[in-house]
């Protein structure tokens, strides 16, 4: 019975959070593996798109709300994803034709468009904390949770509980649905196979006649759609905070170098490496243990590796050891 | 006049020129060889003539029609294809999708012509579903000839087709060669192998210093003393 309990605390505790923080960063880790496979540079900004696009729900969610729609135990948020999605896009597309253009048609160097992105990213912070501000919002309503800690005891007899919070579920889903549509996209259809060709070749791309102003186009838009559903997801998870956001970009870009960078499969893997690692790393053992172990052994500390005030070093280290010893990250990159 | 021909072509990258009133042309069903020293501007001459050098002065055109002013993107869509030396596949795809890749510009039925590129390259219907980065150096150029042919090219361009293959897999490739001039396409080649490209080709033009120094058939290329001492070694 101990070592059941045992299993269940590790289940709530580390693997249902993990797998719902894992596919948040996946989606992003995808959205930065995309520009840098196609538009051949690091995003800086990818943090603050995202912001940028679930501010969107955010507000919309507001006015749904005051307007009296809603999805029932769903939250309303899921509604305004799409129209979120639309503005994010039109964001991205007017910042590609004000900045990025000028420089890719430059031909500048990699290391020019990160920073211009920098540049980017300033810009977008300050657009979204004008119009939202930087405070924690929380815009999930409806059912909070899909099986109650006191219901799985009453189930099970158990002294652990497990929750799942409808969050955690709509997430994974979600998360499963795109990068499926995502993968069918980049491999079957002619477009994507086009995107796939032009990311591995550009000059050979160009002398098949594959127009590199739609591939960049389409890039964006599914960048935007990536963007908006990871932010949205997320925010629903945890809450909406500007400068959370902006803190993401390290476990994102961790996850996208883990998985090898310009390999969308491999950042979607990278994704929960890279939540599972922090989760690990910063949980407190000593419950479980508790349940392990004979009284007599029972840990007197809290048998945490790291407070999960460093969970952020967990991702640094871990892009720190990949960077050293295996640049191009698990799963070969550099590929699309 | 020729079928397509690039006549006195001058122009280079930047402020010197490497080409200098360079003359090349070639008719359909017809491969001609360009051959010279290192240096001599043979593959500048080969890129004025598809639009990725911009010249100084020279006309290129295809069937009569000038075209000197088009993007080689444009080039592209009025039937000429070109192989380059390095960098001539995408390596990430399939067989089969870079087939796909190279027809992108064509909206018919791609099946029936993947399918005529796989009679011409039996190898590439038994290796479709590969990643093209798994495949051997001969096997890749022949991703590449087949995904330039994917277009219905009138005119073929090759970028030195059989550099770093082994001997074998060069008269391999050089019979490939040969079978895709049968289907009535006009080939220019670039090639540092001068004998072996010379026995294949109908024409050759021999480029010293970015100027025609000689031009002839393949026979009297390989049989004129001067070419034999100072390009074939021989």
């Amino acid at each position: 019975m101990d070592f059941i309990n045992a299993i269940i605390l590790l289940l709530n505790y580390i693997v249902v959070p993990a797998l719902s923080y894992g596919s948040q960063l996946a989606l992003g880790a995808i959205f930065v593996t995309l520009i840098y496979g196609i538009l051949r540079f690091a995003n800086f900004a990818t943090g603050d798109m995202m912001a940028f696009g679930t501010m969107f729900s955010v507000l919309l969610t507001w006015y749904f709300q005051s307007k009296g729609i809603g999805l029932g135990v769903l939250p309303t948020a899921l509604l305004t994803i799409p129209f979120s999605i639309i503005m994010m896009i039109l964001y991205m597309l007017i910042i590609d034709k004000l900045v990025f253009r000028y420089y890719r048609i430059k031909k500048s160097p990699p290391v020019q468009l990160a920073m211009v992105s920098i540049g980017v990213l300033f810009v977008t912070q300050a657009i979204v904390r004008i119009i939202i501000g930087p405070f924690d919002r929380r815009f999930l309503d409806g059912e909070k949770f899909i099986l109650k800690a006191i219901e799985f005891k009453e189930m099970t007899g158990l002294n652990e509980g497990l929750t799942i919070k409808t969050t955690q579920v709509i997430t994974i889903v979600v998360t499963v649905i795109v990068v499926s549509l995502l993968f069918w996209f980049l491999n079957k259809t002619r477009t994507g196979k086009s995107m796939r060709a032009y990311s591995d070749n550009e000059d050979l791309a160009l002398l098949s006649g594959i127009d590199p102003n739609r591939v960049v186009m389409i890039t964006w838009m599914i960048a935007g759609v990536l963007a908006t559903i990871g932010g949205v997801l997320y925010g629903l998870d945890k809450s909406f905070k500007p400068f959370v956001y902006f803190n993401n970009m390290l476990p994102i870009f961790a996850a996208a170098i883990v998985g090898g960078i310009g390999n969308p499969f491999g950042a979607f893997l990278g994704g929960y490496v890279i939540a599972f690692a922090e989760i690990f790393i910063t949980y407190a053992y000593k419950k479980f243990f508790m349940y392990l172990l004979p009284e007599s052994l029972e840990p007197d500390s809290l048998m945490q590796l790291l407070s999960t005030d460093y969970k952020f070093a967990v991702s640094f280290s871990i892009l720190v050891i990949v960077l050293l010893f295996r640049p191009t990250g698990i799963f070969k990159g550099k590929v699309l | 006049m020729a079928f397509f021909e690039g006549k006195g072509m001058t122009g280079g990258y930047g402020g010197v020129d490497i080409i200098t009133s360079c003359t090349i042309n070639v008719n359909q069903g017809e491969i001609v060889a360009i051959l010279g020293p290192n240096g001599a501007g043979k593959s500048t001459a080969m890129k004025a003539m598809l639009g990725l050098l911009n010249l100084k002065s020279g006309t290129v055109a295809i069937d009569g029609q000038d075209i000197s002013k088009l993007s080689p993107q444009d080039r592209v869509k009025r039937g000429i294809s070109f192989v380059p030396q390095t960098r001539n596949v995408f390596t990430g795809l399939t067989v089969k999708e870079n087939l796909e890749m190279g027809a992108f510009l064509r909206d018919e039925d791609l099946d029936k012509i993947i399918n005529e590129i796989y009679e011409l390259f039996p190898i590439l219907d038994e290796k479709k579903s590969q990643i093209v980065g798994e495949l051997s150096g001969g096997q890749r150029q022949q991703v590449a000839l087949g995904r330039a042919l994917m277009t219905k090219p009138s005119v073929l361009m090759l970028d030195e087709p059989t550099a770093g293959v082994s001997p074998i897999v060069m008269d391999e490739l050089f019979n490939h060669i040969l079978k895709v001039k049968k289907t009535n396409v006009a080939i220019i080649m670039v090639e540092q192998n001068a004998k072996q490209a010379l026995s294949i080709s109908d024409r050759g033009y021999v480029l010293v210093t970015g100027e025609n120094k000689f031009e002839g058939s393949g026979k009297e290329l390989l049989n004129d003393p001067e070419v034999r001492r100072s390009f074939l070694g021989a």
